[in-house]
């Protein structure tokens, strides 16, 4: 910071990309020439050039201790405090402030003034963590100059094995700028060490996962729903199955933070799918200590453990969507956490009918876990728009999609118990003279995603703990600003 | 931009600021011993009194060398110091 501004006296604050700034120079270089002010320039200390002495306050030191909101703002300090302020050039204000009568009387009576540096975008919180007190709890981990902070962050064990971008105070409050939320809010207590997480440290995981404040909200809607009980995030963390929190997002706010449910939306390029998804495991992972190869005992595990997470494509009017189905208002943000594995593919270029493309998705259906496992995992069936399109243009709704998977899903317990059709695994042989269900009710959820073309849909299985009905479900929940 | 010279905790803080060390094996049954001349002289002497007295006890040892004290160890030589052994002697001075 060069220079000082007095303790008393006038002071304005300048820029000179401010047409209001250039406006005024006359006024500020006659009070300057009087000695009766101080001219601090945001961003050019040669401006105004008819006034000497101007203070550099390019580091905005002086504007951000001054709360200063628009330039040219002037200030009449006594004793170092603010007396008196006028923001714009508004001159009767001016002339009150500086008690000449005659001020600006070439200068229209009103003009607005501009932004100030200090308070754009992004600026603020750098200056609240460079100069003032930043109200973050979480304990501070130094670094010299030498140092990589990426590379500390690898080396500390914060990672997913992805570089993460590094929580300095400014991103932090950046991103607690997205929420409502007080910081020292506990949302939760993640597993398995059950550790209170409060809505800052979910910040300095977003911050990490290379969120914006703007997912804020999802990242904290989907931490709660990862946290419900019935989602049991325990078991499935430390499973050696393949399984993660899969999340997708219904309502409008997955429009208004781009988030991709059309081409390539489980896949690759979207920032908000992205980042959402790997925010919760950095959570689940830094928070909470689920740790691959100490609690997470996933046999192989899956690369949607990384980060699972996109929007439905809610563009049809006539379809409901999947937070609809299971209880939300419609036209509610909601998060919907499904305990799931990695992609299987369904191809079907050849069924034209919905019955035909109902038999055939049925029959990719029942290999989820396994063909002759029933009643023993969950499924989320992602159905992309040409094949939608067969059941739209026949006039099936999502529940009747729904109804017909599910008569199509029943088959003779005889083929399915252990040892039948050669194969080992299968169901109890009590079973046997049942007609059994690949899913329990309500067990497999349809969401609408994907590309215009391609006649390509995707089933995610579930995880096995899906078994115990009562004990492990998917969860929904609405997302609060 | 990185406006400071600290980030903040992203974990539960149950454990130390400082990055934890490994803690010594607690036997060497069975650990093979590199033992690093980093290539300052008399390092050689070093690690022969080492080497010899860890065949008195029957621990396989292996020899490594940087190829000058001047620079850090090349990466390939730290791989396979970290794959074929579990412990490091490191002969620091002459």
């Amino acid at each position: 910071m060069a220079g000082q501004i007095p303790t008393n006296g006038l002071v304005a604050f300048v820029k000179s990309e401010c047409p209001t700034c250039a406006l005024v120079e006359p006024v500020l270089r006659r009070l300057a020439d009087a000695g009766e002010i101080t001219v601090v320039s945001q961003d050019d200390p040669s401006f105004p050039a008819t006034v000497s002495g101007v203070v550099d306050d390019t580091s905005l030191e002086w504007s951000f201790r001054s709360a200063i909101e628009a330039v040219p703002t002037l200030l009449r300090l006594e004793a170092g405090r603010e007396s008196a302020r006028a923001v714009g050039w508004a001159r009767e204000e001016w002339r009150q402030i500086t008690g000449i009568r005659d001020l600006g009387n070439d200068l229209p009576e009103l003009r607005p003034g501009c932004g100030a540096k200090n308070v754009e975008p992004g600026v603020r919180e750098q200056l609240i963590a460079r100069y003032g007190d930043s109200g973050l709890g979480s304990r501070r981990i130094a670094y010299g100059g030498w140092d990589d902070p990426a590379e500390m962050c690898f080396e500390r064990g914060w990672t997913d094995g992805l570089p993460v971008v590094p929580p300095t105070d400014a991103r932090i409050l950046n991103m607690l700028s997205g929420t409502s939320r007080r910081p020292d809010e506990v949302v939760g207590e993640v597993p398995p060490n059950l550790r209170p997480c409060t809505v800052e440290k979910v910040a300095i995981n977003a911050v990490m996962a290379g969120c914006k404040p703007e997912y804020m909200p999802v990242v904290l809607a989907a931490l709660e729903a990862a946290l419900e009980p019935k989602f049991t995030l325990h078991g499935l963390l430390c499973s050696t199955c393949f399984s993660g929190p899969v999340i997708v997002v219904n309502g409008p706010i997955a429009r208004a933070i781009g988030m991709n449910s059309g081409v390539n939306a489980l896949g690759q390029g979207n920032r908000a799918n992205a980042t959402i998804g790997r925010a919760l495991q950095l959570i689940v992972r830094n928070v909470g200590g689920g740790i691959p190869g100490g609690i997470d005992r996933a046999t192989l595990g899956n690369p949607g453990k990384y980060t699972f997470c996109f929007a439905e494509d809610e563009s049809d009017p006539e379809w409901e969507p999947l937070s609809v189905r299971r209880g939300m208002s419609p036209g509610v943000d909601a998060v919907t956490l499904f305990q799931g594995d990695g992609i299987q593919a369904f191809i079907d270029q050849r069924s034209r009918t919905p019955e035909e493309l109902t038999r055939s998705l049925a029959s990719s259906l029942f290999a989820v876990g396994h063909p002759k496992l029933c009643e023993f995992t969950n499924a989320m069936l992602v159905l992309s728009p040409e094949h939608y399109a067969i059941f739209r243009a026949a006039g099936w709704t999502r529940r009747r999609i729904e109804d017909e998977l599910d008569r199509a899903l029943i088959r003779p317990g005889r083929d399915l118990v252990y040892g039948a059709q050669g194969i080992g695994e299968g169901i109890a042989p009590t079973r046997a003279d049942d007609m059994v269900r690949k899913f329990w009710p309500g067990g497999l959820l349809i969401v609408r995603a994907g590309g215009e073309a391609g006649l390509f849909s995707a089933i995610l299985a579930g995880w096995t703990g899906g078994r115990f009905r009562d004990e492990s479900q998917p969860i929904t929940r609405e997302i609060r600003s | 931009m990185i406006d400071n010279s600290f980030m903040r905790d992203p974990t539960a803080e149950t454990s130390g600021t400082r990055r934890a060390r490994l803690a010594p094996p607690p036997s060497l049954d069975g650990k093979t011993v590199a033992l690093l001349d980093i290539g300052k002289m008399r390092g050689d002497e070093f690690i022969d009194q080492i080497e010899r007295r860890f065949a008195e006890r029957g621990i396989a040892t292996r020899r490594y060398r940087k190829p000058t004290n001047t620079r850090v160890a090349p990466t390939e030589l730290l791989q396979r110091i970290a794959t074929e052994t579990q412990v490091a002697v490191v002969a620091l001075s002459d």
